[in-house]
């Protein structure tokens, strides 16, 4: 008998795997990075062509000039989306939404999130190649933090960044939008993110923050990546108003049970 | 010198102490409190406890004598406090263990002078007589107690304009008025660009006059959707707002602008306080939270030299909301 319902058990389970994988297979085309046959056997130029055809196509457009409304180029995926024209963007923007795994962006009309770039090294360098090429645009940039005074830093992320990003770079929310901490970025990314303003953030020009000024955000942005706790518990770095009510609460505790310990119950 | 001198004083205490537990009581004296068992163990632990304290006092010198060391702020906090925390429960340990405790509990006493009571009621009661409009003069004690009660609360006037709000719609605002940065340099038209925002104030006027801040954004002119009488109000999609947000006064510190607007939402100032949400593009009016009325715009004028200026005073008064703030223009 057991070995009778284990067959038929067995049976069951491959069926299902096999109506599921059929199923998937016609509901959602295959998604994920499209890669092309030989990529060994490709120079950079052809492979950063050829990844841009295979993943960023349906929503940047052919030689990147964009997708707005109305248009019904079909990509990777199947997407139809809309998406910026990459024209002008540069090393610069190619190199950030990549390395941060912003993009490929799995839904057009989502917010990109950080993620863990689904590209291998080679490739981005390839596609970073390919997308300053097809206009002048800014370079990747090079923000030496060490030159950067760290008071002006405070001053100038509480100027212009503090207001969603928090003072301690915790991010937040900003009506329509999630604003992301500034754990996990490197100071390149720091500098591009200023200069691109991506998504809902207000981008700023040499004009409003100059290249020095920047190495000080930078430098700032990276000291608040491991604050010095002098006090050991950092209670996410929030500020004197959660410490304090932290300490009211344990103190409270300790103090009532303190009591209760030296305390004699008084007979009614 | 003084600690030495402490030290020597403290010593002699310990000395009279043990000289003092040495002697029997005499006889003659008869004991006030009843004599308790001795409890050695009880001793033993205050005695181990106490010297912990001493051994985590000397560990506090030795840290703090260390230039730098990992956790140092920790290792004091755990000497110092451990040595007070020792020497807390020796305290403990000796009040419930050690020092002979006694319940008393005192009966409350029986009333005295019954009948001098009665007699006192009698007197208070009979003194009276000579008063004829005992009603009035209550009432004229109540008057002098309530008007001197109010008297004392007339200070909270002074918390805010109560009749007179007048000063809540001044603004420094006139046509003409320069826009000025942080350091006071007057800003150019063309140094305002778009999909980023500035912070502006009126020239020559204290920074924190809530009236003299402004947020100031360009955006695309055919994005602008501005009532029609204030067409002339943004040169060239420039547009300047109040920077203190009508709901509860908070700076407007955010500005959401979309990096490709087909899919993303509207440009947007917000306030991070309560997320209220102004929309630039249609004369500041509220999008999203709890503001109660839009935010007060600025008409523009560009000089002949390129420099901002005021086109005129506020679009409405400016700062949080009070009673009456819809009725009347700013002066």
């Amino acid at each position: 008998v057991t070995a009778i319902t284990r067959l038929l058990a067995v049976l069951l389970l491959a069926a299902l795997a096999a109506g599921s994988s059929a199923d998937r297979a016609r509901a959602q085309p295959p998604v994920g990075i499209v890669r092309p046959g030989d990529e060994r056997g490709l120079s950079p130029r052809e492979l950063g062509a050829q990844l841009y055809a295979g993943n960023c196509v349906s929503c940047h457009g052919v030689d990147g000039r964009g997708v707005v409304a109305g248009s019904a180029s079909r990509g990777a995926g199947d997407i139809a989306g809309q998406g910026p024209s990459l024209r002008g963007v540069g090393a610069l923007a190619a190199d950030f939404y990549l390395r941060t795994g912003y993009m490929p962006l799995g839904s057009p009309d989502e917010q990109p999130e950080r993620s863990r770039p689904l590209l291998t090294d080679r490739e981005i360098r390839a596609l970073v190649a390919y997308v300053a090429s097809l206009g002048r645009g800014p370079a990747i940039p090079r923000p030496e933090p060490a030159k950067g005074s760290l008071s002006d830093g405070l001053e100038l992320f509480t100027e212009h960044c503090a207001g969603c990003h928090q003072v301690v770079g915790q991010g937040g929310f900003v009506t329509g939008a999630r604003v992301p901490p500034l754990e996990d970025v490197t100071a390149r990314q720091v500098a591009q993110a200023v200069r691109i303003g991506p998504y809902l953030m207000p981008k700023f020009s040499e004009k409003d923050i100059t290249d020095a000024e920047l190495n000080s955000i930078v430098r700032y942005v990276l000291h608040n990546k491991h604050p010095t706790d002098r006090g050991g518990w950092g209670i996410g770095n929030l500020g004197p108003f959660p410490e304090g009510m932290v300490t009211w609460l344990l103190a409270a505790v300790v103090l009532v049970m303190t009591c209760m310990v030296i305390g004699t119950r008084l007979r009614a | 010198m003084r600690w030495l001198e402490r030290i020597a004083l403290g010593l002699g205490a310990l000395r009279g102490l043990s000289r003092g537990r040495r002697s029997e009581p005499d006889g003659e004296n008869a004991r006030i409190v009843p004599a308790g068992e001795p409890d050695r163990r009880a001793e033993t632990v205050v005695i181990v406890l106490l010297l912990a304290a001493a051994l985590a006092a000397v560990g506090f010198m030795v840290v703090y004598s260390f230039q730098s060391l990992g956790n140092q702020t920790q290792l004091l906090g755990i000497t110092l406090g451990g040595a007070l925390a020792l020497v807390g429960i020796a305290l403990v340990v000796i009040a419930k263990r050690l020092i002979v405790t006694e319940e008393i509990e005192e009966e409350y006493p029986e009333p005295e002078h019954v009948e001098e009571q009665v007699k006192v009621v009698q007197v208070v009661s009979e003194s009276t007589s000579r008063f004829t409009r005992k009603r009035l003069l209550a009432a004229a004690g109540g008057a002098a107690a309530g008007a001197m009660g109010l008297a004392a609360l007339t200070p909270v006037l002074s918390l805010g304009p109560f009749l007179d709000t007048t000063s809540f719609y001044d603004t420094p605002w006139r046509r003409g008025r320069r826009l000025v940065d942080k350091q006071g340099r007057p800003y150019r038209a063309d140094d305002i660009e778009e999909d980023t925002f500035y912070t502006a104030y009126a020239e020559g006027v204290p920074h924190d006059d809530i009236g003299s801040p402004l947020v100031v954004v360009r955006l695309a002119p055919d994005e602008l959707r501005l009532p029609p009488e204030r067409r002339t109000w943004a040169p060239g999609g420039i547009v300047a707002y109040s920077k203190v947000c009508t709901h509860a006064g908070c700076a407007i510190a955010l500005y959401r602008t979309p990096l490709f607007p087909p899919v993303e939402a509207a440009p947007a100032l917000v306030c991070p306080c309560h997320y209220s949400t102004f929309d630039p593009a249609s004369g500041g009016t509220v999008l999203f939270g709890p503001a109660g009325r839009n935010l007060p715009q600025l008409p523009l004028i560009v000089d002949p030299l390129g420099d901002l200026r005021a086109g005129g005073n506020m679009s409405a008064p400016v700062g949080p909301s009070w009673a009456g703030v819809r009725g009347r223009k700013p002066i």
